[in-house]
């Protein structure tokens, strides 16, 4: 089959003829860039690629209350609701205390693209979203200055207010808006963008996030607290096995509890199934409860279908067996095999990292409203505009006919782009000819989730007499997230060999990398940073090996094997490289910031210092998202295998960076969550169905065992370099710095994820 | 039917006395501020006080809070000014958020018992309040601000 990926967003693909093709919309790519003399992004190329009218996103009322628009999903990271409207706010010079944030509803033909993933958001949008605010600022002068019966060129907008320049009147944004708005933008040539030292929130990490007010007192709306008047709760009994469905049920017992209404049968798709809902049987009630219990009271048969006897046991066993033979060549850099087949020692380290579950705090839910051919949903969506294309195609209906009203995502970490629970919702009220919301309860939400793929790697690396590296072969094996897309893949797409696989930076001659087969046996989806997770884990925990077994310092190894300052550029020996989907040219592999961010986290952790006995430390460096991450941790196992971590410091690199104080969160965060995929993370499956359910069985960090201490140090660039993700790549260093640490501390090799009581055996 | 006090206000509800106080402050009363996270008390979401003490709503049966005093997140203060909100504030502890309520009533019933805990005692109180986007670094350094009023 031949696949062809000339850009991936994570939601639109289309089945061509002849074959699988992921669909780019390929809109004037430069357009933008050359338009604003800008560096370019991968931005136009996104599904509905970028919106820079200014009308579109920003309104000014009489009274100089600025309105702008946020277009993307807010699940945390504030870049959607505090950080773009803020950079707006800025170019603007609009006083951040009179600016109010208005959520759009999903509609990309108007904002542009809406999904709200891949770590794009600042990436992305920094530059048009300062353009914006830039364009109505001048809007504003050439308003007042007709206003005055002057030359635009002398008056100038500051903070909220127009100043004539020849006379010192005054005026203030309100005064002017409705001339201002009703102007044109204005061309690209006659809006002047502030330098940066002319920045007031930019850069600064001074705004306060925008929900956060609402937060601490209860008032913020998520998903879950949509409310309409008399609407009705829903669950759903889904198929326990991937690809199964219902056979029979008998709902009597249901209907006699009291508060349940209705019983609904929802069809299933069959795979390849994108995000169409799983199928099942649907208890509709006057109160979460009523329908919770009434669900409990179903009874039914349930046809497994193919995967009924997926056993992960078995399947990491079969993946392990793929691992240790050749796979399909998609990188091969010299001579890997004649070069291991002359080294002087080999190394060779084969890992596990198993499927994990998303678990966000707010499990995925859905309200929706159906009535006279209209459909209105309220829900926490990473792609609004995704959902409303999806809601409108599985109910016929015309997107204009589609209102998709994004809430406050209470966590998204990538399950929130899938819009199943949506659609769940709009079928249901379509048949209750009622406001319906669907409850996923915990177990719903973990066993039927989208779930981060399962990967054997194994590595083998050579080294000469002296201890250099001389040969790297990488072969990696896991299921594909195409599988919700085409029917039957069983190899990693090019944007998930781009993650950390071939995309390798080390300097070694004979390098090549390998992906064996894997076939899906449950949904596969992206999980926050996705296959960089496997990837980096093994040649992190690699890179370690071959230090210990070479006596090198890890630090030290670590640095020969980036080696010299360069850029690396894959395209050479890999077909349809994967950049993260923007130009290789404006966001190159420059191994100067990868040694940049490891130089300055050993530094910041005091690398090489004394600990106490059972302590060590461990070191990782990833790119991914076209950000340079480095993390140390300190690790203290204690003579029972009771693990702590004390500290842990990281460094970025992220280009300019627009809001560093939510970029500390993030890593701060990015540590806790590491811990949890470390020590913790696997969804096992036996007879198809997933074993966990809900946090007893399927552990994530808590604040007793969580990181003490995570100190994060940001390199510092001007605006010319280009800014880059900070949602994802704080994950991806974390698993292999943790057990280099474990390493460091006990001498015990952890290659299979979660630790789980590795440490205790 | 059974009454009891919800943030100051008399209720009254003669429905399942099995039903979780969650779904009822939730469902009935509108006060969504409660969150469901694990409906098992694992998760510590739907952490309410009942009398004054921390109790996860998702398992406190309405049977089990008759005449008694419930305050949620919507009652603990109605402007951010109670010293726990003050310190989460100050120190911008939420990311997504969805757990901040739980942590806040959580906190606030540890400090109206331990004016003065220490980091043991914070985490001790505060292991069972899930946060996934983690948040545990500033929760820790927002209850300790919140007891010396820092």
């Amino acid at each position: 089959m031949k696949t062809i990926i000339e850009n991936v967003s994570r939601r639109r693909f289309l089945v061509g003829a002849g074959g699988f093709v992921v669909a780019a919309q390929l809109l004037p790519a430069k357009a933008f860039a050359e338009m604003h003399a800008d560096y370019q992004t991968g931005a136009a190329a996104m599904p509905h690629g970028v919106v820079t009218d200014p009308h579109v996103f920003v309104a000014i009322a009489p009274d100089g209350l600025v309105t702008i628009i946020a277009a993307r999903a807010e699940m945390g990271t504030g870049a959607a609701r505090t950080t773009l409207p803020m950079i707006v706010a800025d170019e603007l010079d609009a006083d951040w205390s009179r600016v109010r944030i208005e959520q759009s509803p999903g509609n990309e033909e108007k904002y542009g693209n809406q999904d709200t993933d891949g770590s794009r958001s600042v990436r992305h949008f920094i530059q048009p979203m300062r353009h914006i605010g830039a364009s109505v600022r001048r809007m504003l002068e050439i308003a007042a200055a007709r206003h005055w019966g002057v030359d635009d060129g002398d008056v100038e907008a500051a903070d909220h207010e127009i100043v004539n320049r020849k006379t010192g009147e005054k005026l203030g944004y309100g005064d002017v808006a409705a001339e201002a708005m009703a102007l044109p933008a204005p061309a690209a040539d006659q809006v002047r963008l502030k330098t940066p030292e002319q920045f007031r929130y930019i850069g600064k990490g001074t705004i306060k996030p925008v929900d956060q007010m609402d937060i601490i007192t209860g008032k913020a709306v998520y998903g879950i607290d949509a409310r309409l008047p008399d609407m009705k709760f829903a669950v759903i009994a889904r198929p326990p096995v991937f690809g199964g469905k219902m056979a029979s049920y008998d709902a009597a017992d249901a209907m006699k509890v009291p508060g349940v209404e209705k019983i609904v049968v929802i069809e299933g798709t069959p795979a390849p199934a994108k995000f169409q809902p799983l199928g099942g049987v649907a208890v509709i009630a006057s109160n979460t409860w009523a329908a919770m219990n009434g669900r409990d009271a179903l009874k039914i048969t349930w046809d497994d279908g193919p995967h009924a006897g997926y056993d992960s046991a078995a399947f990491r066993a079969e993946m392990e067996e793929t691992a240790r033979k050749p796979g399909v060549v998609l990188r091969d850099d010299g001579d890997a095999e004649k070069a291991l087949a002359s080294a002087a020692k080999v190394v060779t380290g084969e890992y596990y990292l198993p499927h994990v579950a998303h678990a966000a705090m707010e499990p995925v839910t859905a309200t929706a409203s159906f009535a006279d051919g209209k459909l209105a949903v309220w829900a926490p969506v990473q792609s609004p505009g995704g959902t409303r294309d999806e809601l409108a195609k599985r109910l016929a209906l015309k997107p204009e006919d589609v209102t998709v009203h994004t809430t406050l995502l209470g966590g998204g970490f990538g399950r929130k782009s899938k819009c199943d629970y949506a659609i769940e919702a709009a079928l249901l009220s379509r048949e209750m000819g009622a406001p319906v919301k669907v409850i996923w309860s915990r177990e719903d939400d973990i066993q039927h989730d989208y779930f981060h793929t399962v990967s054997v790697e194994r590595i083998d690396a050579g080294l000469d007499q002296s201890g250099k590296v001389v040969a790297w072969r990488h072969r990696s094996v896991a299921p594909t997230i195409l599988s919700i897309f085409a029917p039957d893949p069983k190899h990693e797409a090019p944007f998930e060999q781009g993650m950390g696989l071939v995309d390798n930076p080390f300097d070694i001659a004979n390098l090549r990398c390998e992906n064996g087969a894997a076939e899906a046996h449950t949904r596969i989806g992206w999980f926050r940073s996705v296959s960089n997770i496997p990837h980096a884990f093994a040649v992190q925990t690699m890179a370690d090996e071959i230090a210990a077994a070479a006596g090198r310092d890890p630090k030290d190894m670590l640095l020969e094997l980036i080696g010299p300052s360069r850029i690396v550029d894959p395209r050479k020996s890999v077909k349809n490289f994967w950049n993260y989907g923007d130009p290789v040219e404006v966001y190159p592999i420059d191994t100067a910031r990868l040694r940049g961010v490891v130089e300055l986290v050993a530094a910041k952790s005091d690398w090489g210092k004394g600990l106490p006995p059972r302590h060590g430390l461990g070191i990782a460096v990833h790119r991914s998202f076209l950000t340079y991450v480095a993390t140390v941790v300190e690790a203290a196992v204690d003579e029972q295998g009771k693990l702590a971590v004390p500290r842990v410091w990281t460094a970025v690199d992220a280009g300019f960076v627009a809001n560093p104080e939510r970029i500390h969160s993030q890593m701060e965060g990015a540590a806790v969550m590491g811990y949890a995929l470390a020590r913790y993370g696997e969804i096992t499956f036996k007879n198809g169905r997933a074993e966990q359910g809900n946090f007893d069985s399927y552990k994530v960090t808590r604040i007793d065992e969580s990181p003490a201490e995570t100190q994060v140090f940001i390199v510092e660039h001007g605006i010319d370099v280009p800014s880059s993700g900070i949602g994802e790549p704080g994950i991806p260093p974390f698993a292999p710095a943790l057990c280099n640490a474990i390493f460091a501390a006990t001498g015990k090799r952890i290659r299979h994820l979660p630790i789980g009581d590795q440490l205790s055996t | 039917m059974l009454t009891l006090s919800v943030n100051g206000q008399r209720q009254s509800f003669d429905g399942d006395p099995s039903m979780p106080l969650l779904w009822y402050l939730r469902d009935e009363l509108g006060l969504t501020g409660t969150k469901f996270g694990c409906g098992i008390a694992e998760c510590g979401a739907c952490t309410v006080h009942v009398d004054g003490d921390a109790v996860r709503a998702c398992i406190t049966p309405m049977g089990g809070v008759a005449d008694r005093t419930v305050t949620t997140i919507e009652g603990l203060s109605t402007d951010g000014s109670h010293p726990v909100q003050k310190a989460w504030y100050a120190l911008n502890v939420p990311q997504c958020g969805y757990c901040q309520a739980g942590q806040i009533m959580q906190a606030a019933a540890l400090l109206a018992t331990n004016k003065t805990p220490s980091e043991a005692q914070i985490h001790e109180a505060m292991a069972g309040n899930i946060c996934r986007c983690g948040c545990y670094q500033r929760i820790t350094a927002a209850v300790k601000a919140a007891a010396t009023g820092a």
